[in-house]
């Protein structure tokens, strides 16, 4: 396979050099319709055609050829097929041919009976500059100046996964190797500048660039249009009220986790319907990760280090899912969280692993909110109270019982807050005999603070089921959940 | 050979010297940090009325609260008053 000669000219001096008036083709050996054209290219040497070889400089044989085996020509005057025939007049051009036509071949060259011997028609090959072979050395060349960050040579016996696993870059889980051209398809998913500061990330409190979040979005296995999520997680991540180095440092296991609102979410595929917490789905999968890996590598909370989680959770890898804001009976999460309609948005908040709530028997709304407030009273310890937030994500068929009642979002948050309000005796200390509780409370209790019970929507269409998400601790004292808007989605 | 781009902040940690430790407590003043993780001044306390017994100097600061880093001016506060601190970390 036939290589792009990395000893090239730059682009810049390739257009330089470039006719600013007159004719210029460009061919490739490998192409038929340009063997089939190569009488021709003789008898425009007569009008001072130029002609560029992408493959073969010798070809054609007895025409004088520019080597354009570097591509540079070709990628500065933007060929996509060959052969090509081009009129430039003052440094621009002025016409195009691609393929081979020969009435349009006669009309731009002047040449009367030119290619008389030949078809009329004939389409041509595609241009080199597209052969994937050549395709990330051609992106490198064009945009690898953009790039900021340290280049490390891993040796060639090295086994590419166990190097990466090595310099301590990954999560315990295998990554994909941030190389130059994967990092600049990666920052083809954003407008924003790859020098642009996105965050300070805790706990070092090192400033991250749009490059930095780049590479490690490429390790997590993410797509180039999950990168505006990922940038606006960082930014929600990354905020005094998020305090995630509390989060990272805390002897808890909660983690950052993301929740999707709005169009971007089904544009990029992220999944919130059949196992929207679970494995299978890319955007799921590595969003979180991307996130956490940030702050791992950048930041430096590490396990065993700043982040000194007793057991830790899974979800820990990166979680990651939106709300199903269409198939939603109630109005999205997103609203109360200050997210303008048919925008999209992150929603970054501590959180464990899920746990299922099971109710197949309730049809009725004030049975159903006694069952889910049950369940969340588990969260943290059943006597205390208020502790840490939660998420509650609420299934299809759970939702349903509530809005087939007549029930919206807000009236199912007031009776669960009613249902949520635990008397004093039953969370004091010695209560239930179970030393742990509050000690001395005199009033009823609120399960959570203000706020401190997010509720969103998701999950398949069969099960009688909802999930609790405990969090960590609410408010000043801990971490706050905070949505960000995704400006460039 | 492969290359990639170095996720990380590119720099080793700030190398961080631990200040010379005093030979002995006499005539210093020793800072006893409480970062406020429930019962950590039965420990400080204790350690208090060994160090009065020993003529040292005590001075006491705590932490709003341990989930979140010492704000710089207590960081600042502790560092001009105290020849030495010594923090309870654990509940």
């Amino acid at each position: 396979m036939q290589s792009v000669t990395t000893t090239a000219s730059s682009p810049s001096a390739a257009a330089q050099d470039l006719p600013a008036d007159g004719l210029v083709v460009v061919v490739k050996q490998d192409c038929p319709t340009c063997r089939l054209v190569a009488p021709v290219l003789g008898a425009l040497d007569a009008v001072d055609a130029v002609v560029y070889s992408q493959d073969d400089p010798a070809f054609p044989d007895g025409v004088a050829v520019r080597d354009d085996t570097a591509l540079d020509a070709s990628t500065a005057l933007g060929i996509d097929v060959v052969p090509t025939l081009l009129h430039r007049a003052g440094g621009a051009e002025t016409a195009r041919v691609e393929g081979w036509d020969r009435d349009r071949w006669r009309e731009l060259s002047g040449v009367a009976d030119l290619g008389a011997e030949l078809p009329e028609w004939r389409p041509g090959c595609g241009s080199r500059t597209h052969d994937p072979a050549v395709a990330d050395e051609l992106l490198v060349r064009a945009r690898g100046h953009l790039l900021a960050a340290r280049r490390v040579e891993l040796a060639g016996l090295e086994d590419e996964a166990e190097a990466l696993y090595d310099r301590g870059w990954t999560d315990g889980l295998p990554v994909v190797a941030p190389t130059p051209p994967r990092v600049l398809r990666m920052l083809a998913g954003t407008t924003r500048a790859p020098d642009e500061i996105v965050a300070v990330v805790p706990p070092n409190l090192v400033p991250a660039t749009v490059e930095k979040v780049a590479i490690n979005a490429v390790l997590a296995g993410c797509r180039p249009e999950y990168l505006p999520v990922v940038l606006a997680a960082m930014e929600a991540a990354c905020t005094p009220e998020f305090n995630a180095h509390g989060l990272t440092a805390t002897t808890w296991g909660a983690g950052p986790a993301v929740l999707v609102h709005g169009p971007i979410a089904r544009r990029i595929g992220v999944n919130a319907g059949g196992n929207a917490l679970g494995q299978g789905t890319r955007a799921n999968a590595t969003i979180g990760r991307a996130l956490q890996l940030v702050i791992r590598n950048v930041g430096g909370g590490r396990p065993g280090e700043v982040d000194r989680a007793t057991l830790g959770q899974p979800g820990k890898v990166g979680l990651c899912f939106a709300e199903d804001e269409e198939g939603s009976p109630w109005e999205p999460l997103s609203a109360s969280r200050g997210v303008p309609p048919g925008a999209s948005a992150v929603t970054v908040f501590a959180a464990e692993g899920p746990r299922g709530v099971v109710d197949q028997i309730s049809r009725s709304p004030e049975s159903l909110a006694r069952s889910l407030a049950r369940a969340l009273l588990g969260v943290g310890h059943p006597k205390l109270a208020p502790g840490f937030d939660a998420m509650l994500v609420l299934a299809p068929e759970h939702v349903a019982v509530f809005a087939e009642a007549g029930w919206d979002r807000a009236r199912f948050g007031a009776e669960l807050d009613a249902l949520l309000l635990r008397p004093p005796e039953e969370l004091a200390r010695g209560a239930d005999g179970i030393d742990e509780g509050l000690a001395g409370p005199t009033q009823p209790q609120p399960k959570f603070r203000p706020g401190g019970l997010l509720v969103a929507v998701a999950g398949g269409g069969a099960g009688k089921f909802s999930a609790v998400l405990g969090g960590w601790v609410g408010g000043r004292g801990g971490s706050s959940p905070v949505t960000r808007v995704i400006e460039e989605a | 050979m492969t290359t990639v781009l170095d996720p990380t902040d590119e720099s080793r940690p700030a190398a961080r010297t631990v200040g010379s430790r005093p030979e002995d407590l006499t005539g210093r003043t020793v800072g006893l940090l409480d970062i406020a993780k429930p019962r950590g001044e039965v420990f400080l306390d204790r350690l208090a009325a060994l160090l009065a017994e020993r003529g040292v100097t005590v001075r006491r600061y705590a932490k709003p609260t341990f989930t979140r880093p010492m704000p710089a001016d207590l960081r600042a506060e502790i560092a001009a008053e105290c020849d030495v601190v010594i923090s309870a970390l654990a509940d």
